[in-house]
């Protein structure tokens, strides 16, 4: 199907809805910005409404994966079906819980020639929300307490235990809630077992600032590129709506012990916590691109950009100097989609771009 | 045999063929249903049996009818037509 | 004649948000007719269905990898094989044949090893209720007795008294591993003190020396740091009650609990990613064994032999449940659902367990959401409540699988017989190792009053 020698690049992520959005669709247009028409770009995503899929300028050809619990095998294959059709030469994931799965398949992947440029199994283990404290301690840098539970029952006696309220309640994979007293913890809880299963994890709840860095390990201990965000306003769930840019060598230097600790190879997360004494404490690091990347971007320091040069073993692209102060706001726009194109997502499991014009 | 057909049909509440003849149906098989904006999947046997409804054929010409398109005997035909047409009467009010 | 097509029983699939993607929960439409290369479908006919199959192949296989996994690691390795995991005798003497001991935890399954021929010396006797004959039985034998609580210590004590001989005896403990659920109930307590405590007593007594440390902590224990910080909690009771007690442990017994490739109910990735293999458990397990006793050889200590219970990684894959399709229905929220002849009563698993099944021929049609049910009269009995098949029929038969564990032993004859069991032989030839029962099995041990011969013992005219 593919005729010109463009690059194709597939990004997973692509589920961009308003209120918690995979980074996906922000990885691609920052790519679109700074490749253009050079690159090729296919949005993978595990539903017909993923936002992102239906984003002409950004998705040239939309796909839907099988999803990564339905085991290695069956990701595997469909993800070289897609391949069949459109020749991937680098693929990009976006959401934590396809990684540990592709993280294995990537022998595999690059065997069909699909690049990729992941950390390894033991890497990815080792910041697994449920392992953190070792890895800060192992980097000198500070974290709060993180305890593995499988049973609601232990909200019920967890202050007798030293587990005072508030507490955050979190997924091993994904979602953190904060929980200021039994009844909490235990929605908490339940909600978070029914997504993402046991265990479920209780956090010490520090207060303080909370920042994120984003950036990318080159595999030997170095950290590239790192830009770093304040969330200025959250939506109810917690996720940024609005950030600024920021700059602080401290914060810079925790991130370059943890990476280099890790010898982290791709695209990383470190979400942290100033607390009163401004010591940083790690809360969580993400194996992917934030949403917020495209404020990579903004500042002259276009992260994906850099990672889809490394991937393909290219030098890396120049970045400009830190620049704080420039703000992102998120908002939400509505793409008008032609039912023709949701059938084809639905019966076919793909879709070409039409004419955006209804 | 006629009165055993006879009896067949007066057997099964068919969905009202107003309320299907509004469905949008796909070669593909992509159902889509414009008064509640509701969309479906469905496989070949079903799609045979709703353009049949569609037409208002009576159980006995649909099952007859399948059984000469399809490798399905009548009882074996009989016995999903009744189980689809409920599914269908309960989708499409 | 015109071609027709391949027919498959209609499917309408709503549109749900959340749920549009027809690949999202699709496996490889897989199935599977044969095993270690013996076709199924005639073993159907001659034994019936449904019917267990156990691959002594898979089983000697997966033993062997497990000793494999530890021996080139430590140098003391002992396997006791957990019979209740699965106590046929023909399984239980394929892993002893493979060298395991007996792990038993009842009277009833010591008497079982005993009878199968394994002698009391190469027997492991853990439980929390051992009755009086049982225990001198074991100590008469010279099994490894590992005491629950401070009662049997007593009772333990008394016999060796009246039998007038000094006696080996194991301690089972229980602590916080800060990684699994602490199982508190079995055994004494470490954190509290219990443990030493019991450990003095021993040490106190001139009928019983302690020479084992016991512990179990869970099942299905994803996290091998559980095992790595269960290792390091025992070696150091090991060296404080032999410091305090003058005893000398010679062996450490880390229970069980290690997962099968089975996919367990409410985690979000499947096993190939979950389980940890036996390498990992054991490097983690034999990493931190090595660092908490690396002063003993300096003091001319020698190291403890390292006691593993595996049973279910051992015989999960080993074994499937092959069961045919009696019926279907469209349930009322429009999911498909098919009735199989066997349910929970076989398959006790399928509580906690989404067990793979595919079926033994290929079946054409698209897959849907299907829920499987057994063939009790019960709401309980769901033997898988959603998985992707294609439209299934009556008499489609289907493999599932892995059902080793804990399956041949918690099964139930609850308006049903039990089906029979077969063994695929390493050499491709079949063995029954247990007949499908009957109604004779049923009631063999029931006994009727005289006075209840007649179900209906004043013949009424008939209506």
């Amino acid at each position: 199907m593919k005729h010109d020698p463009v690059l194709t690049v597939a990004i997973t992520g692509m589920n961009a809805v308003p209120d918690n959005p995979g980074a996906g669709l922000a990885v691609a247009r920052c790519l679109r910005e700074a490749y253009g028409q050079r690159i090729r770009i296919v949005g993978l995503g595990y539903d017909a409404l993923d936002p992102g899929l239906h984003r002409r300028e950004y998705c040239d050809s939309a796909h839907l994966l099988s999803y990564p619990g339905s085991g290695t095998d069956a990701f595997f294959e469909r993800l070289a079906e897609i391949h069949d059709i459109e020749r991937i030469d680098v693929l990009l994931p976006c959401l934590d819980a396809e990684l540990p799965l592709l993280v294995n398949l990537a022998p595999r992947l690059a065997a069909l020639g699909i690049r990729s440029y992941l950390p390894g199994p033991e890497q990815l283990a080792r910041r697994a929300k449920d392992r953190l404290s070792d890895l800060a301690r192992e980097a000198g840098v500070a974290s709060p307490e993180t305890l593995p539970i499988t049973q609601a029952d232990f909200f019920r006696d967890c202050e007798r235990k030293d587990w005072p309220f508030p507490l955050m309640v979190k997924g091993v994979f994904y979602d953190a809630r904060m929980a200021a007293n039994r009844e909490e913890a235990e929605i908490a809880f339940r909600a978070i077992v029914a997504e993402w299963g046991l265990p479920v994890l209780v956090q010490r709840r520090i207060t303080g600032e909370e920042c994120n860095l984003a950036g990318i390990g080159d595999g030997t201990g170095a950290l590239l590129g790192e830009v770093m965000m304040k969330k200025r306003a959250t939506t109810s769930r917690g996720k940024a709506w609005a950030g600024i840019s920021i700059h602080d060598e401290e914060l810079a230097k925790t991130a370059q012990r943890l990476v280099a600790a890790l010898k982290w190879k791709g695209p990383i997360e470190i979400e942290v916590m100033r607390d009163n004494q401004g010591v940083y404490q790690l809360i969580e690091i993400n194996p992917r691109f934030p949403a917020w990347i495209y404020l990579s971007q903004g500042v002259g320091r276009n992260l994906p950009a850099m990672l889809l040069a490394l991937a393909l073993g290219e030098a890396p692209p120049a970045l400009q100097p830190p620049r704080p102060g420039m703000l992102f706001i998120r908002y939400a726009e509505e793409t008008i989609v032609p039912l023709s194109s949701f059938e084809s997502l639905m019966i076919e499991g793909h879709s070409e771009p039409e004419s955006q014009q209804p | 045999m006629d009165n055993n057909q006879d009896k067949q049909g007066r057997a099964l509440e068919l969905p009202k063929p107003e309320h299907l003849m509004r469905l949008a149906l796909s070669d593909s098989g992509f159902v889509f249903d414009p008064v509640t904006g509701n969309s479906f999947s469905v496989n070949g046997s079903g799609l045979a049996i709703l353009r049949r409804l569609q037409q208002g054929t009576d159980l006995p010409g649909i099952v007859a009818s399948l059984s000469e398109e399809f490798e399905v005997d009548i009882l074996a035909a009989e016995r999903d037509v009744i189980e689809f047409a409920n599914l269908l009467r309960n989708t499409f009010r | 004649m015109k071609q027709r097509t391949p027919w498959s029983k209609p499917v309408l699939t709503p549109h749900r948000p959340g749920g549009m993607n027809k690949f999202g929960a699709l496996r490889p439409q897989l199935h599977q007719s044969e095993l270690d290369g013996v076709a199924i479908p005639p073993l159907l006919e001659q034994y019936g269905s449904p019917l267990f199959i156990v691959s002594e192949k898979r089983l000697r296989e997966n033993a062997r990898h497990l000793r494999r996994a530890f021996s080139t690691r430590w140098p003391k390795v002992r396997h006791g094989w957990s019979y209740k995991t699965n106590y046929l005798g023909a399984i239980c003497n394929v892993l002893h044949q493979e060298g395991s001991w007996a792990e038993v935890v009842s009277e009833l399954e010591y008497r079982k090893a005993r009878a199968l021929g394994v002698p009391g010396s190469r027997i492991i006797f853990n439980g929390p209720w051992k009755p009086a004959a049982a225990l001198e039985q074991a100590l008469l034998e010279g099994a490894a007795l590992h005491l629950d609580h401070l009662d049997e210590l007593f009772a333990v004590e008394q016999i060796a008294q009246r039998l007038g001989r000094q006696v080996p005896v194991g301690l089972r403990m229980n602590f916080d591993t800060g990684h699994t659920e602490p199982w508190s109930r079995f055994g004494f307590n470490y954190e509290s003190g219990a443990a030493m405590d019991a450990a003095r007593r021993i040490g106190a007594s001139q009928w019983l020396q302690l020479t084992g440390l016991h512990s179990h902590i869970g099942t299905f224990i994803l996290d091998v740091r559980a095992y790595a910080q269960q290792a390091r909690i025992m070696a150091e009771f090991m060296e404080a009650a032999e410091r305090e007690t003058g005893c000398r442990i010679e062996y450490l017994d880390i229970g069980g609990g290690f997962a099968s490739r089975n996919s367990l109910q409410g985690l979000y990735l499947p096993p190939d990613q979950t389980v940890p293999s036996f390498e990992q458990y054991a490097e983690a397990i034999v990493t931190a064994l090595a660092e908490a006793t690396r002063g003993r050889a300096a003091l001319g200590k020698p190291v403890p032999a390292l006691v593993l219970e595996t049973g279910r990684a051992l015989v999960d894959d080993a074994e499937v449940l092959v069961t045919r399709v009696v019926g279907g229905k469209r349930l009322p929220d429009g999911r498909r659902a098919a009735i199989l002849d066997a349910g929970v009563n076989l398959l006790f698993t399928a509580y906690w367990y989404n067990h793979d099944v595919r079926p033994l021929q290929p079946v054409e049609g698209l897959a849907e959401e299907t829920v499987l049910y057994g063939p009790l009269c019960m709401n309980i009995d769901t033997v898988r409540a959603s998985v992707m098949l294609p439209p299934l029929n009556v008499g489609d038969a289907l493999l599932i699988s892995p059902a080793g564990a804990y399956n041949n032993t918690q099964w139930m004859q609850f308006i049903q017989s039990r089906p029979a069991v077969v063994m695929v032989m390493q050499d491709g030839s079949i063995e029954p190792i247990r007949l499908a029962e009957t109604l004779q099995t049923l009631t063999e041990l029931e006994r009727v009053p005289d006075a209840l011969h007649a179900p209906f013992p004043n013949p009424t005219p008939s209506r």
